[in-house]
């Protein structure tokens, strides 16, 4: 049961179905961004407001909600936006991604594979990729309007002739369905890949900027690269210390004054399940 | 010259100003290979007529037709702002009195020179470089200052990579605001040698605007007069400058001399 | 050993009672009451209603309660409550001209219609700090009032100035329906109504400052304060089913005209331009600072050059809201180890192909 005095989802219906009709719009023109009336949430701006606005006007009473931040379940921001619709929804929440209908996210895509029917929800503080480019609102929308790219490269040009290769490592811009250039949000490049004919749908809201863009199932997504220097991801000379995995996004941990380090997965869950399937001698410490 | 030949018609050109009225009633035609000087003083209108014809700004009346790479002439207001915008980047340049309008300060000489290509949708990083090294040597830059944010670098070589902008498209017709202004004489000495190098080089149509009668002598070919807002006199460059008609011509023309 | 980096759900319930235990402070000492927030700390009762947009002084004093004085916090709990409250309706423009006056002051002319009326202010106050007051328990003589209103009527100075043609007209009401930028974001250039909605919820300190840097000359307008006057004026609305203005109550407001700089050209002959401020409750600073930045933020519209950040419409509204502002800058906290460790690699790789060993301090 939800907490009284407060609507299904913290949002009153008329406002739910105002970002629903913004979410269609968005789904009907993917990558584009779509303005929208963000309301002042209890939570704090820049703390994932525009996901939990989007969340909120999704969410049903059957959904099983999965809230992750930086990858992991147990983080203090994943932990305080899972209990809020726990809260004022009611809904039933999970850790495992096979589980879950709804999918909120801060920084990171699951590792395990998304299935149709499952809807991702980013949480986004700046969803213009050209903002660093060129400050002016009327201008990257005029931009967009006519297709007008070409200061994005401009920018990875820079990147190569500084550092010999494209420096972006996250919030690393991609074009959906050959039309638009489109913020993924500060994910690492590692998950730009997984963004590509997803066949989950993926929903992006910026509170703080009041704008909200989707890409549908199975949209092509490419990440931009010089023909010369092609997009590539990160990769870990070792294993996850935790299940072994080499091909999960990996996070280091500093365990000791010496600045001892251990690579661990990033994804909670996904290690996790991991390491439940392997018998217990085979992990390591 | 014939008629279907001409690159640029301007047409009863106005611009206004609420109740003031900055040019009046131009017309010439500009040919292909042609530059075109327009001169007078401060406040005669030239900037303004330079960045209506330029689409920058939107004129009263008139009207403004261009010779497309296609061999159409067409009305550049009626085109969509797409094409426009698109015309801007690839057939036309602009080089403006201040190289800190034209450029963009925070990004590196090469990065400037190659904008115009990735915006037509180059990809190679290789060619973009190779390109660019290739204009900036053009303009008399070298390829070590390739990389080099243009706020190091002096007004006269930030007006060269200006130019170098512009010219990495292979533009047909190119549009210049006082484009030694401000920079010392024999600096502009050599800009204006390298200016004239490049159009004969590359065969470009140019209109230059200017208050030295100097830069139109080198420059151009023909010459429009103004004075508060209209065309007072047109011709030959040599015939205007040598054998002014009119009284505001022969006073301008003598109080250059006179100097 | 591996060491968890990650809060559990127990680290929060703790914090958060820790954070109750402290805002109790001292249980030997009487607890606040909102009576005691709303009557004796009126202006930040004033400045929490303000910009968290919300007439509501009690709501307003539990918001300061709850956030131990932090006014931004406090503005944040009224804006999250006002989100969850169905809209009637808008009322209808509230009738400054008919406010009961309580101050009103006017630069521009010695005397006026209505005169000069001091009302409560720290104007001409020695800022001393009254130990008496640290004492407490003297209750100050009530101070003299008029037993009427003073004038029969308060006409307003930008009013008097435009019967001459003095001042430009008020843009005429154009019937079409006034925008609400908690319903609808921002497309710009934003029209005149949603700038002035966007200024009156603004940080009184962002605004402050940006009205104090177009008089340093960064946007200059040459402000006069025509008039500020503070008071009370009844809200009116007409409920569809009765089809006519009924008063639902009043609202404190303070309202600033300022008149600036003139303008005039061969058609128009030469005209004081105006800027506005209108801020809930006794909030004179705010409406000053609102009056010359939406004074500022008219450059375009007047043919100004917009060179000024006060001038920059895009500049000042995506800045000036505090509880944006405030959430992006304290989001910083929030873990951003992913990111970073993508940058960290960067870095690893880009120093390894810069032939350095990236382990391996300067010294070695």
């Amino acid at each position: 049961m939800h907490e009284a005095g407060y609507n299904f989802a913290y949002l009153d219906e008329q406002t739910k179905r105002a970002i629903r009709r913004g979410l269609l719009k968005a789904v009907a023109i993917p990558g584009h961004q779509v303005p929208f009336a963000s309301r002042e949430m209890p939570l704090p701006y820049g703390w994932g407001t525009g996901g939990i606005q989007l969340t909120a006007a999704l969410l049903g009473r059957e959904d099983v909600l999965k809230v992750i931040d930086q990858g992991a379940d147990d983080t203090t921001n994943a932990v305080s936006i899972r209990r809020f619709f726990a809260r004022t929804a009611g809904v039933a929440t999970t850790t495992r991604v096979v589980e879950a209908t709804l999918i909120q996210t801060r920084h990171r895509i699951p590792e395990a594979p998304l299935a149709e029917g499952q809807i991702v929800v980013f949480q986004v503080p700046i969803p213009e990729p050209l903002r660093w480019m060129e400050a002016s609102e009327r201008e990257t929308r005029r931009m967009h309007a006519l297709k007008e790219y070409g200061l994005m490269h401009v920018s990875l040009y820079e990147d190569v002739a500084r550092h010999g290769r494209i420096a972006k490592t996250y919030d690393y811009p991609v074009m959906v369905a050959g039309r638009y250039l489109m913020s993924p949000s500060p994910i690492p490049k590692f998950d730009n890949p997984k963004l590509d004919r997803s066949p989950a749908l993926q929903l992006f809201g910026a509170g703080r900027e009041r704008r909200l863009y989707a890409v549908p199932p199975y949209t092509e997504v490419n990440s931009l690269d010089f023909d010369d220097h092609p997009f590539t991801v990160e990769r870990w000379s070792q294993p996850c210390a935790l299940c072994g995995a080499t091909d999960s996004y990996l996070d280091e941990i500093i365990t000791d004054d010496a600045g001892t380090r251990m690579l661990v997965c990033s994804d909670t869950d996904h290690c996790g399940a991991r390491r439940a399937e392997r018998p217990a001698e085979e992990c390591t410490p | 010259m014939s008629d279907d030949e001409v690159l640029l018609r301007v047409r009863g050109l106005t611009h206004r100003y609420g109740a003031r009225t900055a040019c009046a009633q131009v017309d010439f035609d500009l040919h292909p290979g042609e530059v075109l000087g327009i001169v007078g003083e401060s406040g005669a209108g030239k900037s303004t007529l330079l960045h209506c014809l330029a689409t920058r700004l939107q004129p009263s009346a008139g009207t403004v037709e261009y010779r497309c790479a296609d061999g159409r002439l067409r009305e550049v207001f009626a085109l969509s702002e797409a094409e426009r915008r698109l015309l801007l980047r690839t057939e036309w340049g602009l080089v403006h009195q201040n190289p800190r309008d034209g450029l963009r300060m925070e990004v590196s000489a090469g990065g400037n020179v190659g904008e115009r290509l990735m915006a037509v949708g180059e990809r190679h990083y290789g060619r973009i470089r190779t390109q660019a090294a290739h204009w900036l040597a053009q303009v008399e830059i070298g390829a070590e200052r390739l990389d080099h944010l243009p706020a190091t670098f002096s007004g006269g070589m930030q007006q060269r990579v200006q130019i170098a902008r512009n010219l990495v498209s292979r533009p047909r017709l190119l549009f210049m605001d006082e484009p030694t202004g401000g920079l010392d004489v024999s600096v502009q000495a050599r800009l204006l040698d390298l200016l004239r190098g490049l159009v004969a080089q590359l065969g470009l149509s140019a209109i230059v605007v200017t208050h030295d009668l100097g830069v139109v002598r080198l420059l151009a070919q023909r010459l429009l007069v103004m004075r508060g807002g209209r065309v007072v006199e047109q011709g030959l460059t040599d015939q205007v400058l040598d054998d002014p008609q009119h009284p505001y011509t022969q006073l301008l023309v003598s109080s250059i001399l006179r100097v | 050993m591996y060491v968890s980096v990650k809060g559990g759900e127990r680290a929060i319930d703790n914090a958060h009672r820790w954070l109750a235990e402290a805002r109790r402070g001292d249980p030997a000492v009487a607890e606040l009451s909102l009576e005691q927030i709303a009557g004796q700390l009126a202006g930040s009762v004033d400045r929490v209603m303000a910009e968290g947009s919300l007439y509501d002084p009690e709501l307003a004093a539990l918001a300061i309660k709850q956030a131990r004085g932090d006014l931004i916090e406090a503005v944040f709990l009224l804006r999250a409550y006002r989100s969850t409250l169905p809209r009637f309706g808008a009322a209808e423009p509230l009738d400054t001209a008919q406010m009961a006056i309580r101050r009103r002051v006017s630069a521009t002319f010695k005397d006026l219609p209505g005169g000069q009326i001091l009302g409560p202010t720290f104007d001409y106050t020695h800022r001393l700090l009254d130990f008496q007051l640290a004492a407490g328990g003297a209750v100050p003589p009530p101070a003299e009032r008029a037993a009427e209103p003073v004038a029969p009527a308060m006409p307003r100075v930008a009013d008097l100035l435009g019967a001459d043609g003095l001042i430009e007209p008020e843009a005429a009401d154009d019937g079409r329906p006034v925008g609400d930028l908690t319903r609808e974001p921002f497309r710009f250039p934003v029209d005149r109504d949603v700038r002035l909605q966007a200024l009156a919820r603004g940080d009184e300190g962002f605004l402050l400052a940006l009205g104090y840097s177009s008089q340093r000359g960064y946007g200059r307008n040459h402000p006069f304060v025509g008039e500020l006057r503070i008071g009370e004026v009844a809200v009116e609305f007409v409920p569809e089913e009765l089809g006519f203005a009924v008063e639902i109550g009043t609202l404190t407001v303070t309202e600033c005209q300022m008149v600036n700089q003139f303008k005039g050209s061969a058609e128009r002959p030469a005209q004081f331009t105006r800027g506005y401020g209108l801020v809930f409750g006794h909030g004179e600073r705010k409406a000053m600072s609102m009056a010359l930045v939406d004074r500022a933020l008219r450059a375009g519209e007047l043919d100004e050059a917009v060179q000024a950040p006060a001038q920059d419409e895009e500049f000042v509204l995506y800045h000036c809201d505090n509880v944006q502002a405030t959430g992006f800058v304290e989001h910083l906290k929030l873990p951003h180890y992913v990111d970073f460790q993508s940058e960290l690699e960067m870095v690893r790789a880009l120093r390894a192909a810069a032939g350095r060993p990236a382990e391996e301090p300067e010294d070695a």
